[in-house]
């Protein structure tokens, strides 16, 4: 089990590598020019500016400082919030999109069982009928779409109630995070709905159902003990990969809730070509990724011991 | 499971206890306002600040020698008097200015702060805004020692300055975030985090940034030791949401969760609905396409510019094509706001206007042909932004050109520092460009087509036209020098340089209890300094 665990984190480590260095070249590639603003510049200036961000050396001499700095966990100062450093950045702002991400796996999962099961149940009929095309809507349909809906559903209750009930913006308290998250939320739980669905459908089948049944157990013991438990397993199984896509996908939920959250420097880096923004929160955003399918590859091999032979 | 239920509702109980009370737009009462920004302000140190979220909060929490007031005058900062001549200024600083920890405004803090701002280390963007100072841009470019700056103490109240050449409009700038003061026993303890936090910070300005939580929100409450405290109402600002998103500040606005919002062609008809009182302001920036005139392109043969003069129609532009109320069209490099000798420099200076003539056109295009030797013109390039209005008025000029002159146009839609890098390196036949003022003064437009200026992107060069720079940048007469801008605004005209679209304007809503905020075309933009609350039946 122990060389099982550290072959997964060593294949773990080269994983991250990889992706700094991919981001770094591809980051190098992309034209344009991270210090050009509105304002030209002079060329002492600019000789300046070189020398602060370090981008006067040659490239290669640039990645094995880089990669030095990062082994002692250090990113360097942002570019365009020029006077915060990146690990600053980092620890401010993971935190928010953490909380709006778990917020949001919780509805996922919550919603994902309970109409996943239900879908089974009622299959083919109405019930069945409905969810499955809603389920195709949250899936096909942009989150955009469904924040800017729901933030305007918020602005027509609070104006028909005549006060605010709900905040239609902003960070800070629990009501701020409820709308949001179920935005954020909802492409998941469509997913995690039709993978339960198939895989409570599977289950139905089953030689210990019939025994149960014919042991003459009420359909709801049935149900609870013995469908739903094992049905729920594969959904767990994919819950760390979309805990990661979560929190690091929200960057359009972000920006329409005004939420501080990581997402938007993520996404804003690329496009104003913050270099140590972008190294910063790609690698740290890769490695959390990585940790999280290692921490269920691990978990496989606790529960599953044919994945420890291979 | 019930862990995880557990972790959740402890998360929950966390998220409650840093809870904090929901605000609304205004309160009479407290005197507080609630507001939306549109990023987290990036440069909060003064001396480096070039957007205009940073200078909107800066030119709240500190200020100059000068400061404009609610007209938009010149009037009394630090500094109780001046005198301006050719060569000097003086400038005498009042007793009670204080910093926020209660230590005097002295003399000698300007003195560090340009010093500073010019150090070629500090990479200013915005250095060349104190070029007017004596050996200013030779500091900046490291040929001079920055104690060689044209700027001394005499004592702690009274402040000398030696000019590089006449600047008449000097006590203009010296309202502007460059030429704020900056004490040096501070800027020293925080060494490189200055201006990071708000704590990284010490204001002299009527208001103070009491709290700054990155991203999330900004708060600033008035400044106890301001001298002018008694004429400021406003307790304090909240800064409590940031986005970029126009829809979002929308819904916060209908809401009542804050006191102002600007629209875009979308919100716009949604505010209407709302039947909200929608507001317009001119923001001073001037919207043109800028011609290659590097010798290998064929924009840079003056007729084809002509041809393309003689067709394109800024009213059309304005109306068609924007279609939002407050825009201007287009007619010169020269906004009609700019002030000249006595009146507005456009009413003493009448720009001059290329009549819509489609056989002018074509016979200007065909000498253009003859003179490159071409017996087709190939496809202009016309590069633009990735803003969804960018798109639109490429293709409302592809269109116009295709069918007028039959010219070819291929659209480029680049992103920010992309689009920048093609401009510098002039990879383009016409990019559409813009220009907003820096400073309060004819010469912050005059001088861009300079061969000298480095935002000359289409690098137009014309001894002509540098010499009125020259002329108007040399003397203090505003005679010779507004008589040197008009000289300018004809050349470009009749060089067809640039080709002007519209003059830019903006739509927003106010809350009607807020009074007296102040749009401004240079500096803080919106100015809530001198704004008041007033009560519910005082609105009509």
């Amino acid at each position: 089990m122990l060389a099982y665990t550290l072959k997964r984190l060593l294949a773990g480590i080269i994983t991250v590598w990889f992706i700094a260095t991919a981001t770094f070249m591809a980051m190098h590639m992309v034209p344009g020019d991270p210090l050009m603003n509105d304002k030209a510049v002079s060329a002492e200036i600019r000789k300046n500016l070189e020398v602060k961000y370090g981008l006067d050396k040659p490239v290669v001499e640039q990645y094995f400082i880089f990669m030095g700095n990062m082994l002692q966990g250090d990113f360097g100062i942002s570019f365009t919030q020029q006077n915060r450093r990146v690990n600053d950045i980092i620890r401010d702002h993971f935190p928010v999109s953490a909380t709006l991400g778990l917020l949001a796996i919780f509805f996922a999962a919550t919603g994902g069982v309970i109409w996943g099961a239900l879908t089974a149940i009622y299959r083919n009929r109405l019930p069945d009928i409905i969810i499955m095309f809603l389920v195709i809507l949250g899936i096909s349909v942009p989150s955009f779409v469904f924040a800017a809906l729901g933030q305007l559903m918020l602005v027509n209750i609070n104006s028909l109630l005549g006060f605010s009930l709900i905040p239609v913006a902003g960070w800070g308290t629990f009501s701020h995070m409820l709308m949001p998250s179920m935005v954020l939320g909802l492409g998941t739980m469509a997913l995690l709905t039709r993978l339960m669905r198939s895989s409570m459908l599977e289950i139905v089948n089953e030689d210990y159902i019939k025994t149960a049944k014919a042991k003459g157990l009420s359909p709801m013991r049935i149900f609870f003990k013995h469908q739903l438990r094992n049905a729920i397993l594969p959904v767990i199984t994919i819950l760390g990969p979309s805990i990661a896509a979560i929190t690091t996908g929200g960057f359009v939920v972000e920006l329409v809730f005004a939420i501080p959250g990581l997402g938007r420097y993520f996404v804003q880096a690329v496009q104003q070509l913050d270099y140590t923004v972008i190294m910063g929160t790609t690698v740290f955003f890769g490695a959390f990724l990585v940790l999280m399918v290692i921490l269920v590859d691990i978990i496989y091999g606790f529960v599953d011991p044919r994945v420890r032979l291979q | 499971m019930k862990n995880c239920l557990t972790a959740l509702l402890l998360l929950t109980f966390t998220c409650f206890s840093w809870a904090q009370t929901q605000a609304t737009s205004v309160n009479f009462e407290t005197q507080t306002i609630t507001m939306a920004m549109t990023q987290e302000p990036p440069q909060l140190n003064g001396m480096k600040a070039t957007d205009q979220v940073s200078i909107m909060i800066l030119s709240h929490v500190m200020e100059g020698l000068t400061r404009y007031d609610r007209r938009g005058n010149i009037v009394p900062g630090v500094a109780e008097r001046w005198e301006v001549s050719d060569t000097e200024a003086t400038f005498w600083l009042r007793d009670d200015a204080m910093w926020s920890d209660g230590q005097p405004v002295t003399a000698h803090d300007f003195v560090f702060a340009w010093r500073n701002a010019l150090k070629p280390q500090t990479a200013s963007e915005y250095a060349f805004i104190l070029y007017p100072l004596l050996n200013g841009e030779a500091i900046n470019k490291g040929e001079m020692d920055p104690a060689a700056l044209g700027v001394e103490a005499l004592d702690d109240r009274t402040l000398h300055i030696r000019f590089e050449r006449p600047t008449g409009y000097f006590d203009k700038l010296t309202a502007f975030v460059t030429y704020f003061p900056v004490r040096q026993d501070f800027f020293e303890t925080k060494n490189q985090r200055f201006g990071a936090d708000a704590e990284d910070l010490v204001y002299n300005g009527a208001f103070q940034i009491s709290q700054w939580v990155h991203s999330a929100s900004l708060r600033m409450t008035k400044n106890p030791y301001y001298w002018d405290r008694d004429n400021i109402h406003l307790n304090a600002i909240n800064a409590d949401y940031i986005t970029a998103d126009t829809r979002s500040r929308l819904n916060l606005f209908i809401d009542g969760k804050i006191v102002s919002t600007a629209l875009d062609g979308e919100t716009y008809k949604d505010a209407l609905t709302q039947r909200f009182r929608i507001r317009r302001f001119t923001t001073g920036t001037v919207f043109f396409l800028e011609y290659n005139h590097r010798e290998q392109r064929v924009t840079a043969n003056l007729n084809l510019r002509r041809a393309i003069q003689h067709v394109f129609d800024p009213d059309e532009m304005v109306n068609k094509v924007l279609a939002t109320p407050g825009n201007l069209p287009g007619k010169s490099l020269f906004p009609v706001w700019l002030k000249g000798k006595t009146d507005k420099f456009r009413q003493e200076y009448r720009a001059p206007e290329a009549a819509l003539d489609l056989d002018l056109a074509r016979e200007y295009l065909q000498k253009a042909k003859t003179e490159l030797g071409l017996t087709a013109m190939p496809p202009l390039v016309l590069l633009v932004g990735d803003s969804p209005t960018a798109a639109k008025q490429a293709e409302y000029l592809q269109g116009k050109l295709k069918s007028t002159l039959g010219l070819d146009i291929k659209i480029d839609i680049q992103t920010f520092k992309q689009r920048l890098a093609k401009m510098t390196a002039g990879d383009f036949d016409i990019v559409a460009a813009g220009w907003g003022p820096d400073f309060d003064d004819v010469m912050t437009f005059g001088d861009l087509l300079s061969s000298w200026n480095l935002n000359n992107r289409g690098r137009y060069n014309n001894p002509a036209y540098d010499e009125q720079v020259r002329i108007a940048m040399n003397s203090a007469d505003p005679k010779v020098r507004m008589d040197a801008m008009g000289k300018l605004q004809q050349i470009v005209f009749d060089d067809a340089v640039v080709l002007p679209q519209y003059e830019q304007g903006v739509i927003y809503l106010l809350h009607p209890e807020l009074r007296g905020v102040v749009r401004r075309v240079v500096g803080a933009d919106p100015d809530f300094t001198y704004a008041q609350v007033v009560k519910p039946n005082q609105t009509k």
